[in-house]
């Protein structure tokens, strides 16, 4: 009984490592399937090394083009849906949204529950995929009809497709579920005094992707369920006949805006961790709330930038196009604050720090190179080239991933009571920056080259034969990258069992989950804490304690 | 470890300069261009380019050096600044308005490869008709010419598979089709991509100004053979372009029956 009422908790933190370990765990899945992707690509049709072998006895263990693109669709769902958003709304909205605003507990704790209980059954269904007959989906993570619903079109579209829909469907229940939770809480349940331009940017951020999420989960279930109709029940809403277009509509109407749930949050703590470790606080709050604010708005009326050759009307894509340039303008001020934040400072270069700086340094080289795919005429060209990968990944990767990495070595007190090792912890951001600019950097070469995605073979092309060199040194890069993990998973799993333990408040912050035990008990906090400032009062220029914590101090400083 | 963060990222960003900079003399870049539209998409990646290097070498360049100036440990911070008012204003105002232009830039160029009012005209003033229908399907392309009677989908259809043969320096219009999935017409040398979706016909147009033959690639995951849909544009002056149809006419009556080929 006992055992099951920890399984099934309802406490936010419980909840929140289980996003935690469950993410980590898709993440290997999705890790390995993008080093296979890069193998195929270097060395097309040769031996798989590990898989190879298991899946493709028959052939001596090399790859067949209907599991190559078994395997993008599944990296690509498996990022987005199942590592990313999960991560970075579950893990870090439902462990940080109560302690950051002195809350005990979730609006809805039960709800909270059930939100991620679906997520076992969602994962569930992608797995069953490479188990029935023609394999898994193949349609790529955008999954378009009629490819997607012709059940003839791939052997991927026999059955698998009918499980990726159901996993989607499910996957999207459960964040839906989430944000709901996320924005009441909150909105109601704040602690005296945290009003709110009072609240931590991570916070503003987690609450903003949720509306995100509340506003745009709906319509992509909703296109879901219609195309699981088209497969399931013959109706034909999205065929030759009906509208393959709807689908991309509904699809990005939610998939675009999905991009910034998975950045807002990253953005949100990569503040915070810069303002800690900077000991100073974040230059220009209100401009930081106000384009985060800009971000989810515009983030709304952008989407069809995906769809400008899709054969769409083109008044519509000049239109996406405008709207498409103009969202640079937030970001770019928030490249800007963070500058200055960082301007003349202290910097307390911990692997946290490191990772917030690497994080700086690649969303700016990604937001950059939308500039390009945000001009109609350009993005003609670049549009399903090498070019939008190396553009999304480091958005992605080089923002979502370090986002998480930084958040990572900056709770990890918090969250398991133990302090990590920061040797490990910073030769993992080493080789992590090194590498990862390793393999997204010169994709922007492959896609001016002219090189297409999803082609499991680039040598088929005569004009793209000369890029061999570069992908084998990309696949090297991902293969290291891939392994240079390992350095991640020892400190998290050492020090799990041996780190130091990790006093209340390790690294001297204001926000007020530090005011809390460290991993805080069920209730979180001791006495409710009541805010009497905003989250960033460091003034290093001052003797001795150089921050004022947001609450009045409960306890005297650990 | 303040100088190795300082220098990783000051190296990083050489690196991202460089792969821009020395990308045409290894192939990396855009493919030489060879259609009247496709200048002014060369015209703007080179606008965007400038814009993009001067923010990246600015912003991650200042990291760089914001890490390497930083204080360490136990020595004070120079600047407690919270907030200023005309910073923010600046960098709002500054990148904003060059976004706005670059907004407007992109319209006019848009319009002409996009819009139907852009299809070029023929001498009577009536839109061009097409040259010829391209169908697409799992995992081929497919030209087809009207034959004798002006018109495609009749008998005496000039069929030409994996190979487009277009006349040199005149615009040319296409009409796509697809049998199946959704394709995507894509020849990087003219800078031309559409997508074409199946039940309904997609008009596309361009000028070659070189005589040559070019790739033709599906840019849209169309399935397991997605990777080898591969066909290619011949492009050739007006003269050999005729020569063309009629060898192919000649072949159509030889065989005595439909090419299927
Ligand atoms: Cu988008
Ligand atoms: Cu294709």
């Amino acid at each position: 009984m006992k055992l099951l009422a920890r399984v099934f908790s309802t406490d936010h933190k419980v909840i929140g490592l289980q996003f935690f370990w469950s993410g980590l765990l898709m993440a290997l899945f999705g890790a390995l399937s993008a080093m296979l992707i890069r193998w195929q690509l270097a060395w097309p049709w040769s031996e798989m090394p590990v898989v190879g072998g298991l899946v493709f006895p028959k052939s001596g263990g090399v790859p067949s083009p209907e599991f190559y693109s078994a395997l993008f669709t599944f990296h690509g769902t498996v990022m987005i849906f199942f590592v990313v958003i999960p991560l970075l709304t579950g893990w870090l909205g439902n462990y940080l949204i109560p302690l950051l605003i002195g809350a005990r507990d979730m609006a809805f704790p039960v709800l909270n529950m059930i939100s991620y209980w679906i997520m076992p059954f969602a994962m569930a269904s992608l797995a069953i995929g490479f188990c029935v007959e023609g394999g898994s989906a193949q349609a790529g993570w955008t999954s378009y009809p009629p490819l997607a619903t012709l059940t003839s079109a791939t052997p991927g579209s026999l059955h698998g497709q009918t499980w990726w829909l159901l996993a989607i469907v499910l996957a999207g229940i459960s964040s839906t579920l989430g944000a709901v939770n996320y924005v009441t809480t909150v909105v109601k349940l704040r602690a005296k005094g945290m009003g709110w331009l009072r609240m931590p940017l991570t916070v503003w951020a987690l609450f903003l992707a949720a509306c995100i999420q509340l506003a745009g989960i709906p319509v992509l279930t909703s296109g879901g369920i219609l195309q699981l109709s088209d497969r399931v029940l013959g109706s034909g809403f999205y065929s030759a006949s009906g509208s393959p277009l709807l689908w991309q509509h509904l699809f990005w109407f939610y998939g675009h805006p999905a991009v910034y749930v998975v950045i807002l949050p990253a953005m949100g703590v990569v503040s915070d961790v810069l303002s800690v470790h900077a000991r100073k606080g974040v230059f220009g709050y209100k401009p930081m709330v106000f384009s985060l604010l800009g971000i989810t708005l515009l983030g709304f009326m952008v989407w069809a930038h995906h769809m400008f050759v899709s054969g769409m009307n083109p008044a519509l894509g000049m239109a996406f196009g405008v709207a498409t340039t103009l969202i640079a303008l937030p970001s770019g001020v928030k490249v800007f604050n963070w500058l200055a934040t960082l301007w003349g400072a202290r910097l307390q270069l911990t692997s946290a720090m490191l990772f917030a700086l690497g994080f700086v340094a690649l969303f700016i080289t990604g937001g950059l190179s939308g500039l390009w795919l945000a001009c109609t005429p350009v993005d003609v060209y670049m549009h399903d080239t090498y070019f939008v990968v190396a553009h999304f990944h480091f958005i992605v990767f080089g923002g979502s991933v370090f986002g998480l990495f930084a958040a990572f070595y900056h709770w990890f007190p918090k969250m398991f009571g133990r302090m990590l090792d920061e040797r490990l912890g910073r030769a993992h951001f080493v080789l992590t920056f090194v590498l990862a600019v390793g393999v997204f950097l010169m994709m922007h070469q492959l896609g001016l080259a002219g090189m297409p995605r999803r082609i499991a073979d680039p040598t088929v092309y005569p004009s793209l034969r000369h890029l061999v060199p570069l992908n084998v040194s990309i696949t090297w890069c991902a293969l290291l990258l891939g392994a240079s993990q390992v350095l991640f998973l020892a400190n998290l799993f050492w020090s799990l069992w041996r780190g130091p333990r990790a006093p209340r408040n390790p690294w001297k912050a204001a926000s007020l989950e530090w005011e809390a035990d460290s991993p805080p008990p069920h209730g979180n906090f001791g006495a409710q804490p009541e805010v009497e400032r905003g989250p960033y009062e460091y003034d290093p220029r001052t003797d001795g304690r150089d921050f004022q914590p947001q609450a009045v101090t409960l306890f005297p400083p650990a | 470890m303040r100088a190795l963060v300082a220098t990783l990222f000051a190296l990083f960003a050489a690196l991202a300069v460089w792969s821009f900079a020395v990308a045409p003399a290894h192939g990396w870049a855009m493919p030489e261009n060879v259609a009247t539209l496709g200048t002014s998409v060369d015209e703007l990646f080179g606008k965007i380019q400038w814009i993009v290097g001067a923010f990246f070498v600015l912003t991650v360049g200042g990291l760089a050096w914001i890490v390497w100036r930083s204080a360490q440990g136990g020595g004070g911070a120079r600047s407690a600044l919270a907030s200023h008012t005309k910073l923010e204003v600046l960098w709002t105002v500054v990148p904003g308005a060059i976004l706005v232009w670059l907004a407007l830039v992109q319209i006019a160029p848009w319009e002409a490869m996009k819009f139907s009012s852009s299809i070029p005209r023929s001498a009577d003033g009536k839109p061009k008709p097409p040259l010829c229908e391209v169908w697409a399907s799992q995992f081929d392309w497919r030209a087809l010419y009207p034959g004798a009677d002006g018109r495609c989908g009749t008998g005496d259809d000039l069929h030409s598979p994996y190979e487009l043969v277009v006349p040199v320096n005149e615009p040319v219009v296409l009409a796509l089709h697809s049998r199946d999935v959704i394709h995507s017409f894509f020849v990087p040398s003219f800078r031309l991509k559409q997508d074409i979706l199946p039940g309904r016909e997609t008009l596309v147009w361009f000028e070659c100004t070189k005589p040559g033959t070019y790739d033709l690639l599906c840019a849209e995951l169309c399935g397991w053979g997605h990777y080898k849909m591969a066909g290619s544009v011949r492009a050739l002056p007006r003269a050999e372009y005729e020569q063309f149809l009629e060898r192919k006419t000649r072949e159509l009556s030889s065989n005595g029956m439909e090419d299927t080929k």
